[in-house]
């Protein structure tokens, strides 16, 4: 049991936040996951490979390639660690800035990145904005925009499967902005009241766009919220990967346990702008951003990994060659895929089409076709 | 006359009313600072300061159930939804009570207020940034909903609905808040709700839209007059109550109608429109009216120009309306 989770409302005022990687790069024997160092290094892979995804994105949107991207730099060790952590036969429900976590969790680069082209192969068939893909087979949901709809959605997955009797438990991504939608309630309320085995996964990264956590909250903190509705909630070090798995494990022994659900509170800053439609320059100081890059979480595994002789500038060239090569080879092909076939807008809406979508898309192909896209 | 576009034009307007009136306060997502998302309040919070431009949290029910309490205060609010998509959470609010508020208390509290939202698609906005779901509010009784196609009307519309004594959706279209520019006069001025502009005169077919749909069907009727057919294009600017004094003349002189939007054709305007139509002008109709509307699935975002009624699906229903 994590001596910071915040359980009663005598306890409440809990400021603690779980910490396990010092500064010295040795590791605080009181929550320490005990990672194998291959295990670190493939999460420090994948946590490299998010950032230089993140950066290409934001490139290919400014040439006008993409039309949209939405990053987490900065937040790589809360999505990867918490991840991580999860197991195989449990489901994830994403905000919209997880993909590092999607392909952590099998989903694959080519389908992300045909994603964000919105082709032919992209898995939502160009129906989504970039950045909205699913994945069912990574047990991955699919991504809405409207703030905080999976929250509920989460805890009933997680309801449905301790009704079935089935071992699983969900994990909901969200941002501190989405505390303040009435989801949120809805969500840890019900998650109370029926024990859910569901983990809330709050990315304090500051903002949500403009606005930062005080006009989100008067609360002292955002996992104190849980007491209200019986679930007891957890402050960690979002940029610690190793914090960040031993509190989303320890969630998950209690959801094991019949305990019912855990809110964690993952401290860790959006250290870009809220999208590539955002420019924080207009909202918030420069060095403000300051103090988070020397608690840069890729940095501070890079230490922890030279310290343990399990890493070196050779490795790091190799990845970065390979992730560069993968990314563009990926890029090449989606820009070569084609768009959605005309009639694919029609498909999905319901199991089987109706008279009245048929007819419209036979009204389209038999037309005029629109001029060429914008 | 100073030139503006549709968001500098509506920024003056916001800009004219809070110096005039200090019961008016603006809230939403991000309205402070950056002057929202797309920067139609810029400027506000640092002229009126944090009490009358207010930064809120993120929560559609509580901006606008918040804003319906200050309303009954004796405030004027003008809430901002950042994408008219994100409406939903607020929709109870705006159904149940916003709309229902005076009628249920016999007429003992009004609210006044205009919720500004933007709405439409061909942005690359995807499905939750496009959606253009005024159908869903000119069902509720009590509402009054509007949607500029212009600057000049985007400012008078926007002041008429702040002085207005009922709740107003603005609905500012905007695939065209930069494209479209235009003379603005200066100071005070309203275009009254309820009264439609006929954008461009004909004698053969008449074309009912609104916001971006308008340069559509503008585009088309200047193909149409190519090829001898000369069509009566009537901005709306008003969608509820409707302005169908002009409506009902129009057809009347043309005896044909196209109706234009983008929303899902299903339970969508254009059937409204053809209804009343047909109850006040029948026998003046000489060809069954038509739609040309996006169609009855979510709004995609590769496909979007092939879901958007533009110009090359509307001609064709013109051509062929006006020689049915
Ligand atoms: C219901 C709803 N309202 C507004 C928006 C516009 N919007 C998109 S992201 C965002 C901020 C979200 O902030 P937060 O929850 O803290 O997550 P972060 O982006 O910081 O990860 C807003 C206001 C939306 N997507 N949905």
């Amino acid at each position: 049991m994590i001596a910071a989770a915040v359980t009663r409302t005598e306890e409440a005022p809990n400021d603690t936040i779980v910490r396990v990687l010092r500064e010295d790069g040795s590791l605080d024997p009181a929550h320490d996951p005990k990672l194998e160092i291959d295990e670190v290094v493939h999460l420090y892979r994948h946590m490299v490979e998010t950032r230089i995804i993140d950066e290409r994105l934001v490139t290919l949107q400014r040439q006008g390639r993409i039309g949209f991207h939405i990053g987490s730099l900065g937040e790589e060790a809360a999505i990867i660690g918490s991840a991580f952590a999860m197991r195989q036969q449990d489901w994830l429900f994403p905000c919209y800035r997880e993909f590092g976590a999607a392909l952590l969790r099998g989903f694959k680069l080519q389908r992300f990145i045909d994603n964000m082209f919105g082709n032919a192969n992209d898995p939502v068939k160009g129906r989504q904005m970039p950045d909205h893909y699913t994945c069912k087979e990574a047990h991955w949901g699919s991504i809405s925009s409207p703030i905080g709809t999976q929250m509920t959605q989460a805890v009933g997955f997680a309801w449905g499967a301790k009704i079935e009797k089935k071992a699983l438990a969900t994990l909901v991504y969200f941002g501190d902005g989405s505390t303040s939608s009435s989801e949120f309630h809805n969500a840890m309320n019900f998650a109370g009241v029926f024990k859910t085995p569901s983990i809330f996964f709050c990315r304090n990264n500051g903002w949500a766009i403009s606005v930062p956590v005080e006009r989100q909250t008067a609360s002292r903190t955002f996992a104190e919220k849980g007491v209200a509705y019986g679930v007891p909630g957890v402050r960690v070090d979002g940029n610690d990967l190793f914090a960040v798995i031993a509190v989303t494990r320890d969630a998950i022994r209690r959801c094991e346990a019949g305990e019912g659900p855990t809110l964690i509170e993952a401290l860790t800053y959006r250290m870009g702008g809220h999208s590539t439609s955002d420019d924080p320059n207009r909202y918030r100081a420069a060095d403000e951003v300051k103090p988070w890059v020397d608690r840069d979480p890729i940095e501070r595994i890079r230490r922890y990994l030279e310290r343990n002789k399990a890493w070196d500038d050779n490795l790091e060239e190799a990845l970065r060659e390979d992730v560069d090569k993968r990314f563009r080879e990926a890029v090449t092909a989606a820009e070569s895929t084609e768009p959605p076939s005309l009639a694919s807008m029609f498909e999905d809406v319901y199991k089987k089409m109706p008279w009245h979508l048929e007819e419209q898309r036979d009204e389209l192909l038999a037309g005029p076709r629109a001029p060429k896209a914008h | 006359m100073p030139q503006m576009n549709m968001v500098q034009a509506i920024n003056d307007a916001l800009r004219l009313e809070m110096a005039r009136d200090p019961r008016v306060v603006i809230m939403g997502e991000d309205v402070g600072k950056v002057g929202g998302v797309f920067r139609v309040t810029a400027g506000l919070f640092d002229e009126f300061g944090d009490e009358r431009v207010i930064d809120t949290p993120l929560s559609e029910g509580g901006i606008i159930g918040a804003a319906v309490g200050m309303a009954l205060y004796g405030m004027v609010p003008i809430p901002e939804i950042q994408f008219s998509d994100f409406i939903f959470p607020a929709y109870d609010q705006i159904v149940s009570e916003l709309a229902k508020y005076r009628y249920r208390s016999g007429g003992e509290y009004p609210c006044n207020m205009v919720i500004r939202t933007p709405v439409g698609g061909g942005i690359r906005g995807g499905h939750y940034h496009s959606q253009h779901p005024e159908s869903l509010f000119i069902h509720v009784a009590g509402l009054k909903v509007v949607c500029p196609s212009n600057p000049h009307d985007a400012k008078g519309l926007l002041l008429a609905s702040i002085r207005d004594p009922d709740p107003v959706l603005f609905f500012e279209p905007k695939r065209i808040y930069r494209a479209a520019k235009g003379d603005v006069p200066e100071g005070d001025y309203t275009v009254p709700l309820g009264s439609a502009a006929v954008t461009r005169e004909g004698r053969h077919v008449t074309v009912l839209a609104y916001g971006a749909m308008l340069y559509e069907c503008l585009d088309a009727a200047a193909k149409a007059a190519e090829q001898g057919v000369e069509a009566e294009v009537i901005d709306l600017r008003t969608l509820w109550p409707v302005d169908i004094d002009t409506i009902i003349a129009s057809v009347k002189k043309t005896g044909r109608l196209v109706v234009v939007h983008e929303a899902p054709k299903t339970g969508g305007f254009a059937g409204e429109l053809i209804s009343l139509v047909c109850e006040k002008a029948f026998y003046h109709l000489e060809a069954p009216p038509a739609r040309v509307t996006g169609f009855d699935t979510p709004f995609p975002y590769t496909l979007e120009m092939e879901y958007l009624p533009l110009s090359h699906r509307i001609l064709p229903a013109l051509l062929n309306t006006a020689k049915a």
